[in-house]
């Protein structure tokens, strides 16, 4: 009975998992082959409007995982070692991002920082600046949208850290800050590493949030994304545009994933 | 019963493979039903395929329609087709109306790549085109006209006519220029820009200087001067209507204006051709005609 139940079991693990793969791969190909078969795909890759926004998406991008690393680290560490008072709504209100669409990040930033925003307003009436249709607006989307991806992994990967190593550190004479870089961050660095794919990988794709609070201009809050479907809703790329610039994000994507393989590998067998 | 048992489990995958195809395919279930619901209606399909649209358009009491019929419509029509929607309805209780707004470039753009529709009512002839070049729609008629407008924030926005638009440092907002309202906003800035009559010959340079958003639709726009975001923004004068507590309208000077004229037609790839035609037929009869103005669109 249990044999046949098993094989049952195996043969059913195996056909969905098989429907499931497909599913995965289908679109992936679908897109490739319309790419190949379009006859302006390589002359659309060139096109200034194409060149701006992967300008614009990689910068921001790179700003938004710098930020991300600067002020998520300590955020990290701190919820990962130190029990404070309200640790768990500051570990909460982490997640919160994760789980809320984007777009509803997009209204919260406009509703603070917009020109009618609590924040936005004051800023205005002191300093005459504004957020919106900014590249700075773009870059605070990604960072409330992809940050929290950063500082999750980050704090997982400080909390597999062996204390007692530490200790040992501290015995030997070495101070906190170099313990902190010779034996936390190296033992914590595929976790580290993780968190940065995933928190540049979410910045490049945040679109929601940015059309909302930053708007759609070319070279300045126009990214891939935005680019993206602005050309499926008929901007001069056209469908053509939409499916050359998708097909640049999937092969970054793609050696990004690659070379985080590689290097977690590597990581891995020292 | 134990052998009884393990047969039965050995059904499982194919069962749990044919579940997860049938849920992949529940979505296009309902448009299955509706194309055969069509020719199930009192009338034989062949007498009302031919007859509807002229026959509509004439006789107060159609052909009673039934099923679901798609409409893909211009942003700016949201608040009239629904209107007109409730009343099809009504008129046709087998019928059904889904409506999916968007800028009309984006909904040719979609029609162009197979969306399943039935109808499509543009903002422009040129969305139109698109969508009849590619041999989607035979033939439109023009069923609305509209006026652009700028909109500027009920208080606290430097553009009070609309010539201050060129002035340096104001937030303006545009749907972007493949979106009809935004292709009509570019050529009345250029109007504007004419050597004879016009403002001033860099008057459309200084203006689309100040463009700091091209948005996806004339209801982004909307909202963006809505929220007080933007200055100004150029809109229809049917959008601003709806949003009066928000926003002030600001004439664009008839020299320069140009009225938006909107086309609706058929699609060839109606799955309910019949409804499609009763849909154009009612909109451009008495009743969807009189709904329009009430929305204050003008006669085409």
């Amino acid at each position: 009975m249990t044999s046949h139940l098993d094989r049952a079991a195996s043969v059913t693990v195996v056909a969905l998992g098989l429907a499931f793969a497909v599913f995965f791969v289908v679109p992936f190909v679908g897109l490739v082959t319309r790419a190949l078969e379009e006859p302006d795909t390589w002359e659309l890759l060139r096109a200034s409007q194409v060149r701006q926004a992967l300008t614009l998406s990689l910068w921001t991008s790179t700003v938004t995982v710098a930020l991300a690393l600067l002020a998520g680290t300590p955020v990290a560490y701190l919820l990962a070692r130190v029990s404070f008072p309200g640790r768990s709504i500051v570990d909460a209100l982490i997640d919160l991002p994760i789980v809320l669409p984007p777009t509803v990040a997009g209204v919260a930033l406009l509703t603070a920082f917009g020109r009618r925003g609590i924040v936005g307003e004051p800023i205005e009436e002191l300093t005459g600046f504004t957020f919106g249709f900014r590249t700075t607006a773009v870059i605070m989307a990604q960072l409330l949208v992809a940050a929290p991806f950063y500082i999750r992994a980050a704090r997982s990967g400080f909390e597999s850290v062996d204390v007692q190593q530490e200790r040992v550190a501290y015995t030997l004479g070495a101070s906190k800050v170099r313990t902190f870089f010779r034996i936390t961050v190296p033992q914590a660095s595929p976790a580290l590493l993780a968190g940065v794919v995933l928190c540049w990988a979410r910045a490049m794709g945040e679109l929601g949030a940015t059309l909302i609070f930053a708007g759609n201009f070319e070279g300045k809050t126009q990214t891939m994304p935005l680019a993206i479907i602005s050309a499926f809703e008929g901007s001069t790329l056209g469908v053509a545009g939409a499916i050359a610039l998708s097909l640049i994000l999937l092969s970054t994507a793609l050696a990004v994933l690659v070379c985080f393989r590689l290097a977690t590998g590597r990581g891995g067998r020292q | 019963m134990i052998k009884s048992q393990g047969f039965r489990w050995s059904l499982v995958p194919i069962l749990l493979v044919v579940a997860f195809a049938f849920l992949l395919a529940a979505c296009g279930s309902d448009d299955d039903d509706d194309a055969e619901s069509t020719p199930a209606s009192p009338a034989s399909p062949a007498a009302t395929t031919p007859a509807s649209t002229t026959a509509a358009a004439t006789s107060p009491t159609p052909v009673p329609v039934t099923g679901e019929v798609v409409v893909f419509a211009a942003s700016s029509l949201t608040n009239a087709f629904k209107e007109a929607g409730t009343r099809f309805e009504e008129k046709n209780p087998k019928a059904k109306v889904t409506f999916n707004f968007a800028a009309s470039s984006a909904l040719a753009t979609q029609i162009n790549e197979g969306a399943p529709a039935d109808v499509f009512a543009s903002a422009d002839a040129n969305q139109m085109k698109n969508v009849t070049g590619k041999g989607n729609a035979a033939e439109s008629v023009i069923f609305a006209a509209n006026l652009p407008v700028v909109v500027v924030p009920k208080s606290g926005s430097p553009v009070a006519s609309f010539s201050d638009l060129a002035k340096p440092g104001v937030r303006l907002v545009l749907a972007g220029p493949e979106v009809p309202v935004g292709k009509y906003a570019r050529e009345i800035l250029a109007n504007a820009s004419k050597p004879a009559g016009g403002i001033s010959a860099d008057f459309a340079g200084s203006v689309l200087a100040n463009v700091k958003s091209n948005e996806a639709n004339v209801r982004a726009v909307l909202t963006k001067v809505q929220l007080g975001e933007a200055d100004a923004g150029i809109v229809y004068s049917t959008d601003a209507a709806i949003a009066t507590a928000d926003v002030k309208v600001i004439e664009i000077p008839a020299a320069f204006n140009i009225i938006a004229q909107y086309p609706i037609a058929a699609l060839k790839g109606a799955k309910n051709g019949a409804a499609a035609r009763a849909w154009v037929a009612f909109i451009t009869g008495p009743e969807g005609q009189a709904i329009l103005a009430q929305f204050g669109f003008r006669k085409p």
